[in-house]
């Protein structure tokens, strides 16, 4: 279990005196999402191993190379488990490549997600300082959250060393069912079961069923089957994984963007002429839909914007021949352009200073996650 | 007015005229006697009275009133309630202190999809109280909730007896809107569950009204679970009774939940709340909440481990009302423990579980050797510890005697793992402990950060972090030959 911080330490702080920028390479199985990564690759899966499990404590801390699987499996052990439920993309995935992108799985809406369990880390800032925030325990208000700050910033502030997660005990039984309904249908019925007690864990829809996890004690579970009458799913399991894990039916290939809607849970489903029904898939009990299309970024964030959300290109497979433009020129649903939603220019402003705060030279994962920062 | 110069009288004067142009009458206070409800909080040990208090009625005033601020470079204290243990709201001298009392409206409640768009004034139950025909509430619990605002939530990071299970107030607050010192608005998250960008929105959680003024608030609204119900158990040994929450948690079982007190704290709750609580050395209140089938199931097995943990008394409510009196005592512990002594100091420190019973053997012994009584109330399931040092202030040095004692608490926390302060922040009260629990560049990197959003330094300027200077006069900073470290980097 290698515990790789002092060489980390010497590169960053080598690569601030030289202005040198760095790449950040935890387990390689992200490298598809945000902006194109430039910079000298800086590999920290090396760096790797849990350092602290307390089953009782609900909490677990690990280096950031550490692969998801060995942290599922650890918990497994314990009958516990990241309660954000990640996706890993791939198998090589690290705990620190999760927190960089704040990945988070189904149970997302109704847990939390990746950010919401994270009690604390190791960071070495763009000036080559390692630095320790929050802690392994529950509550910590000491001191600004820079912990939770570090979770989606795709390590444009902070190289991630050491990061200290809440987890939770497995659910004792679960149950997935499913309704027929259509996309409009659907976002109804999603919300009116989730303004009740029902103890439901996860909700998606395809356009054609409706698939609802129940979790809990075994009655609690079989009351709530009753509740929703819906069809029992028998491989539940299989598809949530799937649906987390991009591996549906629905992701297969295409050569089109996968464009990531994140809009109010409620919002009416979105259809306009140049949109296919089948190109939408509604995750998150209708927060997060996932769209299939050539539309330009602009227009995507339209259609996100009026629905009271915005939207991101999450993957591009063919970025490199996606040579889309704009109307001003700039390129889009290609990783070259913007892949996320523009900020108001207040936000953007103080997005900078805040990048500025952690890496004045600007060297770790620069333009990873808007091309200025 | 200049920057650095102290303002004249005359400076104050101007100063002072302006900003009666910018609200009503009714909101301008200057009179000694107006300020004196203003000059602390609830840690109110700390008093000062600040030049003026505003109260401004809309956000337009409150843009004015920052502008104003900021072209004089007078320095703005925000508050909420004034609740807060830690003196963050509590005024600065030569400084505005802004009160946010009367943005308090809910402005939108959105059933659909189950959030509130409230103003920071709202107190925290009245959003519960404003969505309860919907069967909806807002989770997080503070035991002030009849009294604090929601804007002082977010700034402290409230956390409440159901946290356990609910979360903190960054687990359930989706947006805010706040300005700058500039009067910009800002606004972060909103309607949705996550946002482009950096988590500014976790950033601005906790930050003690150091990094902007919060003037909208979007919470997560929940639907009120179908049945709740608690088990009270006592134990004739603390120890025991810590092994019992971690016999709970292993269990997989996640409580609503899970608090403890002490002998001092029972007999105290009792005398003052007539909960019906036993005689013990400590009880545990368990809840657990959800679908009635799930509670059933879950109480058996509360009631199985708590058994086996060597629980002397185990008794279940049975309804509501049974619900809300094992709840009363508890709730109730704080003034109750007030009525033991003429002063209590109440500490706020967050250890893993597993050092409970070393960290209370330590505290009883400095207990004696101070000479003050400690009660200890305990939100056992997250281990944040609330000892309460009863002292007098009338007798000559027991409050530095208390404060020293709290000190070393607290220092204790660090050691054993855990945190100087839980859910009430560090504001002026734990700025030494602060020295013990972060080194020079993590402060730096805070430093930092509230440059990054307050450049001029306006925004409650020395709370919460500690200078460099502070540390190193508290000898828990290394400085060579006289020199702090990077003498070049600002300090405030
Ligand atoms: C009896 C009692 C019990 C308590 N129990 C709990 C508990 O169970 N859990 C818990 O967490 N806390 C508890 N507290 C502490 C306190 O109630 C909380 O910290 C609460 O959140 C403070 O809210 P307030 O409106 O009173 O804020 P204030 O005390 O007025 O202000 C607190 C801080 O927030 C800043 N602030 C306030 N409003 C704004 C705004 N709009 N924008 C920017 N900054 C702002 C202030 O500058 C200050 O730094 C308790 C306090 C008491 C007196």
């Amino acid at each position: 279990m290698p515990d790789l911080s002092n060489e980390l330490q010497q590169t960053v702080q080598t690569a601030y005196q030289s202005k040198t920028p760095l790449n950040i390479i935890g387990g390689n199985s992200k490298s598809w999402y945000g902006r194109t990564p430039v910079g000298s690759p800086l590999h920290v899966s090396g760096h790797t191993g849990i350092i602290h499990y307390q089953p009782s404590e609900l909490m677990i801390t690990a280096r950031a190379g550490t692969p998801l699987t060995e942290i599922a499996d650890t918990l497994d052990e314990h009958r516990q488990r990241l309660p954000f439920d990640p996706p890993h993309f791939g198998e090589h995935a690290t705990i620190g490549g999760t927190v960089a992108c704040n990945f988070s799985g189904p149970r997302r809406p109704y847990a939390g997600s990746c950010r919401d369990f994270m009690l604390g880390c190791n960071i070495i800032n763009g000036k080559g300082e390692l630095m320790h925030f929050g802690g392994e325990v529950m509550k910590n208000v000491a001191g600004f959250d820079v912990t939770r700050l570090m979770a989606g910033s795709l390590g444009t502030l902070g190289l991630l060393l050491d990061l200290s997660l809440k987890v939770l005990p497995h659910r004792l039984a679960e149950q997935t069912l499913t309704l027929n309904a259509d996309f409009p249908a659907a976002i109804e019925i999603m919300n009116r079961w989730a303004a009740t007690p029902l103890p439901v864990t996860a909700m998606a829809a395809d356009g054609k069923r409706i698939y609802f996890r129940v979790c809990g004690t075994p009655s609690a579970v079989e009351k709530s089957r009753q509740q929703i009458d819906g069809d029992l799913f028998e491989d539940g399991w299989s598809f949530w994984k799937a649906l987390r894990e991009h591996t549906l039916a629905y992701f297969d290939d295409d050569p089109r963007p996968l464009w990531r809607f994140s809009v109010p849970q409620a919002a009416a489903h979105i259809q306009t002429e140049a949109i296919d029904e089948q190109d939408w898939f509604i995750g998150w009990g209708g927060t997060q839909r996932w769209l299939k299309s050539d539309l330009s970024f602009d227009d995507i964030q339209k259609l996100a914007h009026n629905a009271g959300g915005t939207a991101s290109l999450f993957r591009d497979k063919n970025s490199a021949t996606n040579r889309n433009e704009n109307s001003d020129g700039s390129p889009h649903g290609n990783r070259e352009g913007e892949v996320f939603a523009p900020l108001a220019p207040a936000l953007m402003q103080l997005h900078h200073r805040v990048k500025h705060a952690f890496d004045p030279a600007n060297i770790l994962n620069p333009g990873r996650m808007y091309r200025e920062l | 007015m200049s920057t650095n110069m102290a303002k004249t009288p005359t400076d104050w004067q101007t100063f002072t005229f302006e900003m009666t142009k910018l609200v009503t009458a009714d909101s301008l206070l200057t009179t000694p006697e107006a300020l004196a409800p203003y000059e602390c909080d609830g840690l109110s040990v700390y008093k000062q009275q600040p030049a003026m208090v505003v109260l401004p009625n809309t956000l337009e005033e409150a843009q004015a009133i920052l502008k104003h601020c900021h072209a004089a470079q007078v320095p703005v204290v925000a508050r909420g309630a004034g609740t807060g243990l830690s003196g963050g709201a509590m005024p600065i001298e030569d400084a505005v202190l802004l009160s946010l009392a009367k943005f308090n409206k809910v402005l939108d409640i959105d059933v659909d999809n189950r959030t509130a768009v409230v103003q920071p004034g709202v107190r925290n139950l009245a959003i519960s109280e404003a969505v309860r025909h919907l069967n909806f509430y807002y989770a997080p619990d503070p035991s002030s909730q009849i009294a604090c605002t929601i804007g002082g939530n977010v700034a402290e990071n409230s956390g409440g007896v159901h946290c356990l299970k609910y979360g903190l107030t960054v687990h359930n607050v989706m947006g805010i809107k706040f300005l700058n010192t500039q009067g910009e608005l800002i606004e972060l998250g909103g309607n949705v569950l996550d946002s482009p960008g950096y988590d500014l929105l976790a950033l601005m959680h906790g930050s003690e009204g150091l990094l902007g003024i919060i003037v909208e608030v979007t919470v997560k609204l929940l639907p009120k679970p179908e049945l709740a119900q608690v088990v009270l158990a006592a134990f004739d040994d603390v120890e025991k009774a810590g092994q019992a929450v971690a016999d709970i948690i292993a269990a997989g079982i996640v409580p609503a939940g899970l608090e403890m007190m002490d002998r001092l704290a029972i007999e105290a709750a009792e005398a003052f709340a007539k909960a019906g609580y036993p005689a013990a050395e400590a009880i545990l209140l368990c809840e657990v909440d959800g679908t009635e089938a799930g509670v059933h199931d879950h109480i058996q097995s509360v009631e199985k481990v708590l058994h086996a943990a060597g629980a002397t008394e185990i008794r279940t409510s049975q309804n509501e009302a049974e619900r809300l009196q094992f709840w009363a005592g508890r709730k109730a512990a704080f003034p109750a423990v007030g009525r033991l002594a003429p002063d209590y100091y109440c500490m706020d420190g967050t250890i893993p579980k597993a050092a409970l019973p070393g960290v209370l053997k330590k505290i009883a012994q400095w207990s004696a050797e101070y000479q003050l009584p400690v009660a200890n109330v305990f939100h056992a399931g997250d281990g944040n510890m609330h000892p309460l040092i009863l002292y007098d202030a009338n007798k000559p040095g027991e409050l530095e005697q208390t404060e020293a004692f709290g000190k070393k608490i607290l220092a204790l926390c660090v050691e054993v793992g855990g945190s100087i302060t839980g859910e009430h922040g560090v504001g002026v009260e734990k700025l030494d402990s602060m020295c013990v629990q972060f080194h020079q560049h993590e402060l730096e990197q805070f430093f930092a950060i509230k440059h990054a959003f307050d450049p001029d330094k306006l925004l409650n300027p020395g709370k919460a972090i500690p200078t460099l200077h502070r540390c190193a006069e508290l000898g828990r900073m290394h400085v060579h030959d006289g020199q702090l470290p990077h003498p070049e980097l600002e300090r405030f």
